[in-house]
């Protein structure tokens, strides 16, 4: 079973993650988001994930929505629940976001976008480019520290001085970023890119399971609502 | 399917912005299935005309300026991908667009609108022509520089050209990389039909390949053209005055130091893991080196040898005190440990500097300032020399690097060789002495020209002559005959003394 939603088309996961934050967003009670969460969180162990990567993303996540709890509950005038259903709100919209990032091939995502969703190609190619580079400039960024201090720059503890040298070497690593795209645009044009129509040499295929994995959230969705008006607890966002 | 007829008539080329043209009045003409090799002194357009007819050049296009003349590729103007021309330029690492080999090659039939039940085999076809040695679904993350530059040349192959444009394609690869491109390009030269038109400043590495060779003049145009022999006997001397690298005409490397001086740096028992970054599986971070010994001698020049990611770059800004080791330690000996104590690695950033000064390959990387003038004041004012001392030293430097009349541009305005020099220069700028006791150098001579290259070993060795240590990585043949004293290989996580070194 796991990997199960590995295999989905990455469209379809899209689709979904973007219901559930349409679902939730007029949603401030706990119970509705809390609901989706929940099931959400049934999926887990069938996205065939690595338990580290989740938890790096998945633990500034839950700092992020204790915060949101904790400022509304301190400086907000809707009260305690109100306060809780945010924080679990802000985790049930990220939580299948971070699935679908998770889960899926960034190739596969790029041919899914243009073939699925018609979002045009210049774009979709693009970013899928320069996600090879990040690693490269990860590399660019770690040269630039071992050459400041080859100069003798050491900020020390001076905030004054750390900051001036983080700008330099932020100046520093944009030059080498846009002279690297640059070339690597220049490839991509010589290669025919944007002469016209392309062709795919890969198919994004969707299958009866992509559109049973936007059913079933679109139920969950309705579910988590009714099961909220059912039990009192429903609220709407400026209600 | 024959080669692509290429015809320029009094044509020029001018960058947006420039006072300059880069070439101008270019008369050439290029049959089908000839082989050409394009000369001609650094800053000469070489690789402007290659965009040129590539098509991708002009107002719409991502290299603007002005052009006059006529350039025309079978009779029409030169037009990018339809036109089945394909271009493969130095560095695979910005030409590789897609995270698998086979997607990448397949990459260019999509763009063209090839019909999708062709492509597989299209696809398999280049991949084999290169003799690429993986499977199409291989990460290109995984591959070695040869092989990915190989997977460019697939890409460009894949497409069928007519015409093959190659822009100094060995020129970011180690030797082992450079060879089996070299091998691949040697067969294309001989079973392939299209034309093909090849940059390269060091000749030695492109003119087997050729039956004809073109000199072209820095804003001017064709100054040669004829068979390879020819236009060296006639023209050999003078273009290897101009920079060029060309055979029998090669700057040499002044000798060995003859007897080496005391040891500055000893690093015992050094290991060193791959760096944290996106992608790097923090449990399974690779070890690059395993616990190595090495020593750094006053008075001789130290060669780090090996493959390209065998951990030469890393073993470096280790002795250079920059980086500390996972374990083991790098100290000073001799005048060094009189000067502090503690790993090098511990040291202030500002007395390192000031005794250790470390060049890095991309020159960029170190410059911190707006001027060349304020990079070369930049050391000594921070050692605390007055303003007239400073200013002299940095007349003399300047005058020395032949950089003078640039004083007071950016550093990142220069070209290749000039940034090379400054560079150099801002490390030999800093401490009392106006030099460090050491000097590390990344690939020092890496992409220079013929004059920049001699120049450059011409400083080292005085430098050597004074009591410094030279330590450079580098695969630079030339550098490894006679000047080198010692010569470390890294290889496989260990460093060895090389066989045949400590001559």
């Amino acid at each position: 079973m796991t990997g199960v939603l590995r295999r989905r088309n990455p469209a379809a996961k899209i689709i979904a993650a973007l219901l559930v934050a349409a679902g939730l967003i007029p949603a401030v009670d706990p119970v509705t988001a809390g609901a989706v969460l929940a099931a959400t969180a049934l999926l887990l162990p069938f996205a065939g994930l690595d338990r580290r990567a989740l938890l790096t993303v998945g633990l500034p996540l839950v700092l992020a929505a204790f915060s949101v709890g904790l400022v509304n509950l301190l400086f907000g005038e809707s009260g305690p629940m109100t306060a809780f259903g945010l924080a679990v709100r802000l985790l049930a919209i990220a939580l299948p976001g971070v699935l679908v990032a998770l889960t899926s091939d960034p190739t596969e995502t790029a041919d899914a976008l243009v073939q699925r969703l018609k979002v045009p190609e210049r774009p979709a190619l693009g970013v899928l480019a320069a996600l090879r580079l990040i690693p490269l400039l990860a590399g660019h960024w770690r040269t630039l520290t071992l050459a400041r201090r080859a100069r003798g720059l050491d900020a020390g503890r001076n905030p004054a001085a750390l900051a001036g040298q983080f700008a330099g070497k932020v100046f520093a690593l944009l030059v080498r970023a846009i002279r690297t795209g640059t070339l690597l645009a220049t490839a991509m044009d010589a290669r025919g890119f944007g002469t016209g129509p392309r062709t795919h040499a890969r198919t994004s295929r969707w299958s009866g399971a992509d559109t049973a994995l936007i059913a079933g959230t679109a139920l969950v969705l309705v579910a988590a609502h009714l099961l909220s008006v059912r039990l009192g607890t429903w609220r709407l966002l400026f209600s | 399917m024959s080669g692509a007829r290429i015809r320029l008539r009094g044509w020029g080329w001018r960058h947006a912005g420039r006072e300059e043209w880069a070439l101008r009045g270019v008369d050439l003409e290029i049959d089908p299935g000839e082989r050409v090799l394009l000369l001609g002194p650094s800053g000469a357009g070489k690789s402007t005309l290659l965009h040129a007819l590539a098509g991708l050049t002009g107002p719409e296009s991502a290299i603007t300026g002005e052009e006059e003349g006529e350039l025309s590729v079978d009779g029409a103007p030169a037009e990018r991908g339809r036109g089945g021309t394909g271009l493969v330029a130095q560095d695979p690492e910005t030409q590789l667009v897609m995270a698998r080999a086979g997607d990448d090659v397949a990459f260019g039939l999509e763009n063209i609108g090839t019909d999708p039940e062709l492509i597989g085999g299209r696809v398999r076809e280049a991949l084999a022509e290169v003799g690429f040695g993986h499977g199409p679904d291989r990460s290109t993350a995984a591959l070695s520089g040869g092989e990915k530059q190989r997977l460019v040349i697939a890409g460009a192959l894949a497409m069928r050209p007519r015409l093959l444009l190659l822009d100094e394609p060995t020129a970011n690869l180690d030797p082992q990389g450079a060879a089996q491109v070299r091998a691949v390009l040697t067969r294309l030269a001989a079973e392939s039909s299209a034309t093909m038109v090849i940059v390269e400043h060091r000749v030695a590495e492109a003119v087997g390949l050729v039956d004809r060779v073109v000199v072209v003049e820095p804003g001017g145009g064709v100054v040669a053209d004829g068979p390879p022999g020819e236009v060296f006997a006639l023209h050999g001397a003078a273009l290897a005055a101009r920079g060029v690298w060309v055979p029998g005409h090669e700057p040499q490397a002044p000798g060995a130091a003859g007897s080496t001086g005391e040891a500055l740096i000893r690093a015992t028992g050094c290991t060193a893991l791959e760096p944290l970054g996106p992608g790097v599986d923090p449990r399974r971070r690779r070890t690059v080196l395993d616990r190595v010994e090495a020593a750094v001698a006053g008075s001789a020049t130290t060669a780090l040898t090996g493959p390209n990611g065998a951990g030469k770059s890393t073993l470096l800004t280790l002795l250079g005190g920059l980086a500390r080791p996972d374990a083991g330690a790098v100290r000073p000996e001799g005048a060094l440990a009189r000067v502090d104590r503690r790993d090098l690695g511990r040291w202030p950033a500002r007395r390192l500097a000031r005794h250790l000064g470390t060049v890095f390959q991309h020159a960029e990387d170190q410059f911190v300032t707006a001027t060349v003038r304020e990079e070369l004041e930049f050391a000594p004012k921070r050692a605390g020399l007055d303003a007239g001392t400073t200013a002299a030293w940095v007349d003399e430097l300047l005058q020395r690097l032949r950089l003078t009349p640039l004083a007071e541009v950016h550093p990142y305005t220069l070209s290749g060789g000039e940034k090379r020099r400054l560079s150099v220069a801002t490390a030999l700028s800093s401490g009392p002495a106006h030099a460090p006791d050491v000097l590390l150098l990344d690939e020092p001579t890496f992409g220079q020209d013929a004059c920049t290259w001699a120049e450059l070993v011409a400083l080292l060795a005085e430098l050597r002559g004074q009591g410094r240590a030279v330590v450079m990585a580098t695969h630079d043949e030339r550098l490894l005959g006679p000047f080198t004293d010692v010569e470390l290989r890294v290889a496989g996580g260990g460093v060895a003394p090389a066989v045949g070194s400590g001559r």
